[in-house]
């Protein structure tokens, strides 16, 4: 067995050896999207539906073609067309689903715990495309394939995440995996949106920007949504933008060879300047090509062989 | 379950003579050998290509690419597999298009492997041929496909295990018939 | 109609009595407590290797009647309240429509005599539709029954009416008891908000948000002098307010909930519904301090807080699910097996927990305790017996409790309200 669970809620769930494994076999899998032919049969006959029930476009792109270059088909259901208007709950949504004998279950959801929910009814591998304000895992695995293609490792390098923390699933991803991955994890941006409580996942916190940039390998910058100001977080864009963008003097203050990561869409010219986004040091592109190699993956190591039960 | 030998059917010697045979078959039929190109099946496959490759160098002073195949994508048997394969890269770096292709393997069994292979190799390209060389044919096809250079023609029952062992990986040039004993 | 009770340990903290001794039950009241009482008439329940217990008394529940019928009845909620051995509830007033007016106050006590099960005493409404914003009838609620006020499941958000009602309520010497919450710090929180809730990516409810209205409302039971209760205390910051408040002999009361009591946010790592609750269950370091509450006297009662909820309602995403846990058939198991069988507190302290105290601060003269001419509301408890809590046979219309499945050792066998038998596990 390659993978202990049968499905995948978190990052959380995975110990090193298992995010290695994933890595590894994306590897086959970004080979297969460079081909001319991006296709193989492996999982012909298969059913993975996309549910997803907040707005997404490259997530939900991303899974689309990871599915279709394994020849899976894919049933994209969205909150828009979804009958979650005409008050179903989320377990009946399922329940129908599954009824049509799909294999896999890709789901984002606006409540943290929604595929934990939806894992504890459903049969098929369920596969968490973000949840709430809690994990995104394949972002963090899309993330750590990219730092590993330009770094050649995980261990030792000094990774800061610059922005709203509070609010990312992709930041608790990214810093639960660089953690079990031995990486260097140091979280910036204001103390309302960076509890000191984040200490517990083995991370350090910086309020300055310059001190938490200071010799970092890894740059990771966070969509900064305007409502997070519209709650007080922060008392103006323009303020936020003084303390905590990505400006390329600040950017001086990394390694020389620093890469800059973005889980997109980005902001230009708020959490990150255009310079910056569109430079060499920018691996955001190479991110959104990666998600599909991950994602293949994933969905390869969880829908291959025969049906299984969780090891635990 | 373990596997006892039951016997030792080739050494290095034999190999190398095997090889050296197939070669000369390769030359005689390739007259065009800038067209031809080398793809090994994962794993011995790819070592027995390189293999080929040298010997043809050594004949013709012509340097045949070689590349490796992983067909773990192309199984037919994908879901009836107890767990999930490790996927490794297929690592071709060279068109193959309108060349002769001379796909690669250890032992040819029921020819699954092969259909496989020969599904990702049109992924991959339109190759003017495709040649198949195996070290070892042990007979069960199950699919219509034949080699077109044996190393060695070996009637097994369906019990038995081919085990081809190559200097490259596993420290020595030998092929086993072997066969599994329960163990009480 | 006579009850003889015979050789069972009677407990009753209030006269300081724990003694093999047998209780004689005549027309409602206990006519005799004694070392061997000898009658030919009585029907003689052998209670030797069981506890007798003055009939304990729940003073937080919610009985969902009128209005949420399909979560709870009267009916339902006393017949669990009977299986748990709690021969008197009070029902919180957020029912639909609330209990804020002499109608509503009337219907639940009519109800619950109907049922004739339990006593049922109507908590009112603080303000009018639980709005936070003017004072209810409250003179004429008593008058119909209402026993203490409260706008539980809301906070008295404005500083100036929970003055006035304190004010008010001192005239009608009647208990106003608070649910401590600043819900603009609370706000979209499902959870304690903590180190686990980081982790679990749910909104947090600080503990702050309880703390901040205790102390507002001691600092009021300081200028007013009535007396105050704080509904399902849960931190350790509120603890060490109450600790202060009587401290300086403020007529300040308070209760714990037994799930606060035994679990903690950590727990929460399956999306659980049936952990969600508000107050949102806290830090195990929170715990720490509710029990060395228990154990030095601060903490005055255990209320379950029971609230239903149907079973279709929790089994959704966690931040859509209703916030409550059931406990009126969990509470005595698990309080037995995890406190007292442990000894963090001793079986005298639960009992003075669950029946002398909120007796006294209900005003319940004639109940929490087991002196001849009380009420005779009793409850038998077996100790030793080990047994698995199974929902499925909740006497509650409800399931969501966190206890379920747990193993536990000791429970209500027997339970006597107004010297009738209204539950009875020893026949079995």
């Amino acid at each position: 067995m390659i993978l202990k669970h049968k499905h995948l809620l978190g990052i959380e769930q995975l110990d090193a050896s298992e995010i290695s494994t994933i890595l590894d076999t994306a590897e086959s899998f970004l080979e297969v999207s460079r081909r001319e032919v991006k296709k193989v049969p492996t999982l012909r006959g298969k059913t993975i539906v996309n549910l997803f029930f907040e707005p997404s476009t490259r997530t939900r792109s991303s899974f689309e073609l990871a599915a279709k270059r394994l020849s899976a088909d894919i049933l994209n259901f969205s909150q828009v067309t979804s009958s979650v208007v005409k008050g179903e709950t989320l377990k009946d949504t399922v329940l129908n689903l599954e009824a049509m004998n799909i294999d896999a279950l890709i789901v984002r959801h606006s409540a943290s715990g929604a595929p934990h929910f939806i894992s504890s009814f459903c049969h098929s591998p369920v596969i968490n495309a973000g949840d709430g304000t809690h994990e995104h895992p394949t972002q963090a695995l899309l993330d750590a394939f990219t730092i590993r293609q330009e770094k050649k490792r995980l261990r030792g390098l000094k990774v800061t995440i610059v922005g709203d923390i509070l609010h990312s699933r992709v930041a608790r991803s990214n810093i639960l995996l660089l953690r079990k991955m031995g990486a260097k994890v140091v979280c910036c941006g204001p103390p309302s949106l960076v509890p000191l409580e984040f200490k517990a996942y083995g991370v350090e916190i910086k309020y300055n920007i310059e001190t938490a940039l200071k010799g970092a390998d890894v740059v990771m910058m966070l969509r900064i949504q305007l409502e997070r100001q519209r709650k007080n977080f922060f008392p103006s864009l323009r303020e936020y933008i003084s303390l905590f963008a990505l400006t390329p003097e600040r950017f001086n203050l990394a390694k020389k060879d620093a890469i800059i990561m973005h889980p997109g869409p980005i902001n230009r010219c708020v959490e990150l300047s255009t310079e910056l986004a569109d430079s060499a040091h920018s691996v955001i592109l190479k991110q959104v090509e990666n998600g599909v190699a991950v994602r293949m993956a994933i969905l390869y190591l969880l829908l291959g062989g025969k049906e299984r039960e969780d090891t635990d | 379950m373990e596997e006892k030998i039951k016997a030792k059917v080739m050494d290095a010697r034999k190999i190398k003579r095997a090889l050296e045979r197939m070669t000369t078959e390769i030359l005689e039929r390739n007259r065009d050998l800038e067209n031809l190109v080398i793809v090994g099946i994962r794993t011995r496959g790819i070592y027995l290509g390189k293999r080929i490759a040298a010997l043809i160098a050594q004949a013709e002073k012509i340097k045949v690419p070689v590349g490796v195949l992983d067909i773990t994508l192309y199984r037919d048997d994908f879901s009836e597999l107890e767990a999930q394969h490790m996927v490794q890269k297929t690592e071709i770096d060279f068109p193959i298009t309108d060349k002769d292709v001379l796909l690669v393997d250890d032992v040819l069994f029921t020819g699954r492997t092969i259909r496989a292979a020969m599904d990702s190799l049109i992924d991959l390209g339109r190759p003017r041929t495709i040649q198949l060389l195996v070290l070892i044919d042990r007979g069960h096809r199950e699919l219509p496909i034949r080699a077109d250079y044996v190393g060695k023609f070996l009637p097994t029952s369906k019990r038995e295990m081919v085990q081809v062992h190559l200097d490259e990986i596993d420290g020595v040039d030998e092929v086993l018939i072997t066969e599994p004993v329960e163990i009480e | 109609m006579k009850i003889l009770i015979k050789n069972g340990r009677v407990i009753d903290p209030l006269t300081n009595i724990d003694d093999t001794l047998d209780i004689l039950i005549q027309d409602g009241r206990i006519v005799e407590v004694k070392a061997k009482i000898d009658t030919s008439e009585a029907q003689t329940i052998d209670a030797s290797r069981l506890v007798v217990t003055p009939g304990l008394i729940d003073m937080h529940v919610h009985l969902r009647e009128p209005g949420f019928e399909y979560k709870e009845t009267i009916a339902s909620g006393a017949k669990a309240a009977a299986r748990g051995g709690f021969t008197s509830i009070a029902c919180m007033p957020n029912t639909s429509p609330p209990n804020d007016n002499r109608g509503v106050t009337e219907f639940i006590l009519a109800q619950a005599r109907k049922v004739n099960l339990v006593n049922v005493f109507p908590v009112a409404a603080i303000t009018k539709g639980l709005q936070g914003k003017e004072l209810t009838d409250m003179a004429d609620l008593q008058a119909a029954g209402a026993i203490a006020f409260s706008d539980d499941g809301q906070p008295v958000s404005s500083s100036l009416i929970m003055r006035r009602a304190l004010e008010y309520a001192q005239m009608l010497n009647t208990l106003i008891i608070d649910h401590c919450e600043d819900r603009e710090l609370s706000a979209e929180g499902v959870m304690n908000e903590g180190e686990w809730s980081l982790k679990f990516g749910l909104q947090g409810i600080p503990a702050v948000a309880e703390e901040i209205i205790v102390a507002r409302d001691i600092l009021l039971t300081r200028l007013t002098g009535s007396p105050l209760h704080v509904a399902h205390l849960s931190t350790k910051g509120s603890l060490e307010l109450l600790r202060w408040a009587k401290a300086n002999r403020l007529p300040v009361t308070a209760e714990v909930t037994p799930h606060h009591l035994l679990l903690t946010d950590q727990m929460m790592a399956d999306y659980d519904t049936n952990l969600k609750v508000n107050p949102p269950l806290r830090s195990e370091e929170d715990r720490q301090a509710l029990l060395e509450g228990l154990r030095d006297g601060t903490i005055d009662v255990i209320a379950t807080d029971h609230a239903p909820h149907a079973p279709d309602e929790k089994d959704v995403e966690f931040d859509q699910a209703p916030f409550g846990i059931i406990g009126l058939e969990s509470a005595l198991p698990v309080l037995l097996d995890r406190l007292v069988q442990t000894k963090i507190i001793t079986l005298n302290r639960l009992v003075e927990l669950l029946s002398t105290n909120p007796a006294r601060l209900l005003k319940l003269k004639n109940k929490g305790h087991l002196q001849v001419g009380a009420d005779a509301d009793l409850t038998l408890i077996q100790l030793q017996k080990k047994h698995t809590l199974d929902v499925s046979q909740f006497a509650s219309q409800s399931r969501n409790c966190p206890f379920a499945g747990w193993s536990v050792k000791g429970r209500a066998v027997m339970t006597i309200v107004g010297g009738r038998i209204v539950y009875n596990a020893l026949s079995s």
